[in-house]
Formats: C-alpha cells, structure tokens, sequence
C-alpha cells in the first residue's frame, strides 16, 4: 500500500479460522496505517466480528498472524494484547452492571497501571487515577451520569461508556464494534461525533452498517464477505465499485 | 449536601464509600452485649463469631468474585485441624497456632486455586465440592492422625496471651473469638475498598469484560481463593481452640452447605451479610433444636424458601431496601 511498515499500527498475515465446514475468515490480509479510520462494512454473518474477535485474541485462529505495530501477538492472551495498546468494544453492550460508571473506569484505569492487585490501600488514595477516570467520563459527556449504577444509565449513555471503557486502557489502536448498535438515528451521529473527536495517533476500526455514517467517518473502508476480504479502498472507490452494490443488493432480497 | 459535593468530585465520592456508617458502629457495639445480657451463652457466641468469620470467608470469593462453593468447609477443617494437631503435639499458644493455620489453610487454597481460576459455572462449582469431599475423605483415612470418626482429641491450649485461661463459661473463647473476627474483618473492608476489591467486583459483573480493559482475571482469582481459604482456616482454628476438639463434620459437606444457606440468608456481597447469616442460622439452631432436635432442618428450609422468594438479596438487602425507602442513606 506504499506505507513504510514501521508506520502500520495492526496487520494481519493469512488469518484463518473455521468452525467445522464452516469458514468464518478466510486469509485474511490487512495492514492498518497509524491513524486510520477503518470503516469494516458487509453483510450480516460476513465475519466481521469474528475478525475483531480473532485480532483481540478471543478467538484463536486455525491459521495466519496478527501484528500490534512490529510484534506478533497472534499468541498473546486478550489482556496482554490490551496492555499492548490494542482494545475493543462490544456490538452488545459488555459493562459492568452493577458498577457505577465512575467505578467501571477507575477499575479499567488502575488495571493499565498496574494497581488493581493493591488489597491494603482505599482506591479512593490513586486521586490521579480517578481524575483521569473522571476526565474520559467527562470528555463523553458521561461525567453528570458517572455516580448512577451502570444498568439504570440510559442505553445511549451506556453505548458512550463502552467507548470510555477502552479509552481508559490507552490504545494505539481501537476497535469499535458497532459503536451505535441500537441507537436511535439521531442520537448515532452523537456518538460518532465522539469517535470521530478521538486523538489523531489513534488508529480505528469501525464496524457499522449506515453508509451515511461510513462515508462521512470512514478514511477507508474494508468489505467483508464470507468470511474474506472482498475488497478495499477509499470510501470514493468503494461507492463506484459495482460489485460491492451487488454484495449488498444481493443480501438486501435474502435477508 | 454531601452528595452534591461529591459530584464535582469524585475523589470524594468514592472515598465516602468506605466511610464507616453509624449502624456498622452500632452492630460492633451490639455483639459486646453478650458479655451483659446472656452471660451463659458466651460458648455458643464465641461459635457464632467463629462462623460469622467463616461465613465472611466466603463471601469474599462468592458475594465479591462471583464463585460459588459448595467445598469451603475444607479450609476450615485443615485450619480446625493443623490448630487442633499443633497443640496436640505440644505447642499451646493460640495466637502463633491461629497464625499457622492460617498459612497452612492459604497454602492449600493457594495450591486449588490454580485449577479454580481455569473453570466457571458448574465444572467450578464440581470442583469444589469434589476437593471438599477429598479432604474429608483423607481426613477420615488418617485416624492416626486426626482420630477419624472419634475426632481429634488431646488438645490442650495455654492461657491466651500468657494470661487470660479459657474458662468454662466461654468469657476468654468469646473475646479472643469476636476480637480476631474484628481484626480479620477490618482488613477484609479495607481489602474491598481497594483497587484489588474493584477488580473483584468486577469480575462478579462481568467475567467476558474484564480482560478487555487488560485485567487478568485469573490471577486476581488465584489471590482471592488463596486469601479466602486462609481466613476459614482462622474461624477453623478459631473453633478448634476454643473448643479443644475438632471432628470430622468441621471439613464435612454438610458444613460446606450450611454455610452457603447462612451467607444467602444474611445476603452475599455485603461484608455484613455472612456475619448477620451466622447470627440468625446459629441462634435458630439453637433455639429450634431446644424444641424439635431431628426436625430442625424443616424450619432452616422453611426460612430459606421465604427468604430467597422475598428477600432475593437477603436479610440485609432487604432491610437496606426498607432503609432506602425511608430516605435513609
């Protein structure tokens, strides 16, 4: 892609995996630059998630590697790879119910520095690590909800908070699977407002089904079919491509 | 307000969590009272405070992690036992025979929780009960050791701290049992309030999020098995010394089982929810087998039933529901 390898923040090397018969990705080939904004696109059951769970290690792949800037991390444990700087967030929502906000991401926080085995110390002494909890709840307009247990919170907040919740672990690069699932249309744009707000260092990758929001947040855009990628490109060079119109029209009268 | 201040900072807010609530004063207050009101039942308090620290035991790893047991008893009887051998063999003193309980119990829950921390839901709970059935088995096997099903006898514990004998009537047992319990219970509310309790918490919430924001959950398993299982084998050897026996129910099944009723009673997660369970199982043993000795099981099941059916959090979830509703905070 012309990119200096040194410059690639997550790639894939013929990743693979299979349940049975059924393949769910199929030789899989992609180098994410630093500071990307990925948009991942197909139809349902294409294996997009499949893909962000292989690459986050909560499934292990028949075949291939994958690549946090130069390290392999194909054998890396889910939280070693997110020490590393590689975090998720969840198409359904994955909080911590019971827990208010506040404490969700203190929690996260004090997991990436390395206190969350300290048993003899109040978590109320780490001041710094709460205020850059708080910080991250306030920057996604969470900090007035942040003391209301998570499951009273109101799904769009909750939707805002999974976001939180990998921000805290400092990544290099985040994947975001689906980061509106289930959103009203009005309120989605709020929260690709915030997606789109993040550090420019960041490296993204999106699964999302409104093309509106693709094309106007997406750098590039990746289409996954059968579990393999059918093809990539400028979000210019995706909406020209005939085939990808034929991908979509052909679900669009099965499903 | 306090709570509008605490908004704007959360530093605060949370330090407010661990302070200490008037009705927690008032309950420490209250388990002195049997020293005034019921002089003559100082032995069957000083059991009920060895249970309650039991009971605490547990909800460490059940009401705060999430991981039910049905094997706990386990601990308990290798700490009743190395507690009741210690002495047998010749070394009275109770407090360094507490202290190596206590680190014979952790080192055995230390050693399970390697195979704990890799299995969830049923084949966790399998687990437990199996090891808890294969220590009691063991410990039936050994009767040179622990005299089986006669139980351990020859135990002779010195006065506690070179002075105070244990009397009769329960007075040093119930001292030295309530004040071990404060200590132990001291150091479990500040563990919960911890970076290491919030990550407890949050493997209970969600198991599948916790390695997403890095944590290792595993390990955190590991050490909170490990400290668990240390604590029972304190009320263990709590019970052993006190009692100047120990037999083989003290690591039985039954005692395991009991021991979840109580913690469900009182109400899991909620470090007094063990202590209260302890109280209300103990003393309606006692008050019910006055009356109906083989039936007492019918009114424990009875009390069970009522209480999972309408006070899904227990006794205290219920009452603090009751507390909520009248603005008390």
């Amino acid at each position: 892609m012309g990119v200096s390898l040194s410059a690639i923040a997550l790639a894939t090397r013929a990743l693979s995996k299979s349940f049975g018969s059924l393949v769910v990705a199929r030789d899989i080939q992609l180098e994410l630059p630093v500071g990307a904004r990925y948009a991942l696109i197909g139809p349902n059951g294409a294996g997009k998630t499949t893909l962000i769970n292989l690459m986050t290690g909560m499934l292990a792949p028949n075949a291939g590697q994958i690549f946090l800037g130069d390290e392999d991390i194909t054998a890396l444990e889910p939280q070693d790879r997110v020490r590393r700087g590689l975090a998720r967030t969840f198409q359904i929502n994955t909080l911590f119910a019971g827990l208010n906000a506040l404490e969700a991401v203190t929690l996260a926080v004090c997991e990436r520095r390395g206190i969350s085995s300290q048993f003899w110390k109040n978590v109320a002494i780490h001041r710094e690590a709460i205020d850059e909890a708080y910080d991250i709840l306030a920057k996604l307009k969470l900090g007035d909800a942040c003391y209301r247990p998570t499951r009273e919170l109101p799904y769009g907040r909750q939707r805002l908070l999974e976001i939180a919740l990998a921000l805290a672990t400092r990544p290099r690069v985040l994947l975001l699977d689906e980061p509106a699932a289930g959103v009203p249309q009005e309120e989605s744009g709020e929260i690709f407002e915030v997606v789109a707000g993040l550090s420019n260092d960041l490296t993204l990758l999106f699964i999302e089904h409104d093309m509106h929001v693709v094309f106007r947040f997406a750098t590039h855009i990746i289409v996954l079919v059968g579990g393999a990628v059918f093809t990539e490109g400028s979000p210019k060079e995706i909406a020209a491509d005939p085939g990808v119109r034929e991908v979509y029209l052909g679900t669009r009268k099965h499903g | 307000m306090a709570f509008a201040e605490s908004i704007s900072n959360p530093q605060g807010y949370l330090q407010s969590l661990s302070r200490w609530r008037p009705i927690e004063i008032a309950f420490w207050i209250a388990t002195l009272l049997p020293f005034v009101l019921f002089p003559n039942y100082l032995s069957l308090a000083s059991q009920i405070a060895a249970t309650a620290l039991f009971a605490l035991s547990l909800d460490l790893i059940l009401g705060y992690a999430g991981i039910v047991s049905l094997g706990h008893a386990a601990f308990f009887g290798v700490g009743a036992y190395s507690a009741g051998l210690i002495s047998k063999f010749g070394w009275g003193e109770p407090l360094t025979g507490l202290v190596a309980s206590a680190l014979v119990a952790g080192l055995v829950g230390y050693a399970t929780s390697f195979i704990i921390a890799r299995f969830r839901h049923l084949a966790r709970l399998m687990l437990t009960l199996g090891f808890g059935l294969l220590l009691a088995e063991l410990a039936n096997s050994a009767g040179w050791l622990t005299g089986g099903v006669d139980g351990l006898q020859g135990m002779h514990m010195w006065p506690l701290l070179g002075v105070f004998h244990f009397d009769l009537f329960g007075y040093t047992a119930y001292s030295y049992s309530l004040a071990v319990l404060f200590l132990v219970f001291l150091a479990t509310r500040r563990l919960i309030h911890s970076p290491f309790g919030l990550a407890l918490r949050g493997i209970r919430e969600n198991w599948v999020r916790m390695p997403a924001i890095g944590a290792n959950s595993r390990a955190h398993i590991r050490a909170i098995y490990t400290i668990s299982a240390a604590i029972a084998g304190i009320a263990g050897a709590l019970l052993a010394q006190t009692t100047e026996t120990v037999s083989l129910d003290s690591l039985g099944f039954e005692r395991s089982a009991e021991l979840l009723v109580m913690l469900v009673l009182g109400g899991a997660g909620r470090l007094y929810g063990g202590l209260v369970g302890a109280i209300i199982f103990m003393v309606a043993r006692d008050q019910f087998s006055g009356i109906a000795p083989q039936y007492w099981y019918v009114w424990i099941g009875v009390l069970l039933v009522v209480v999972v059916m309408f006070l899904p959090n227990g006794v205290l979830g219920g009452l603090s529901k009751i507390a909520a509703r009248w603005g008390y905070r």
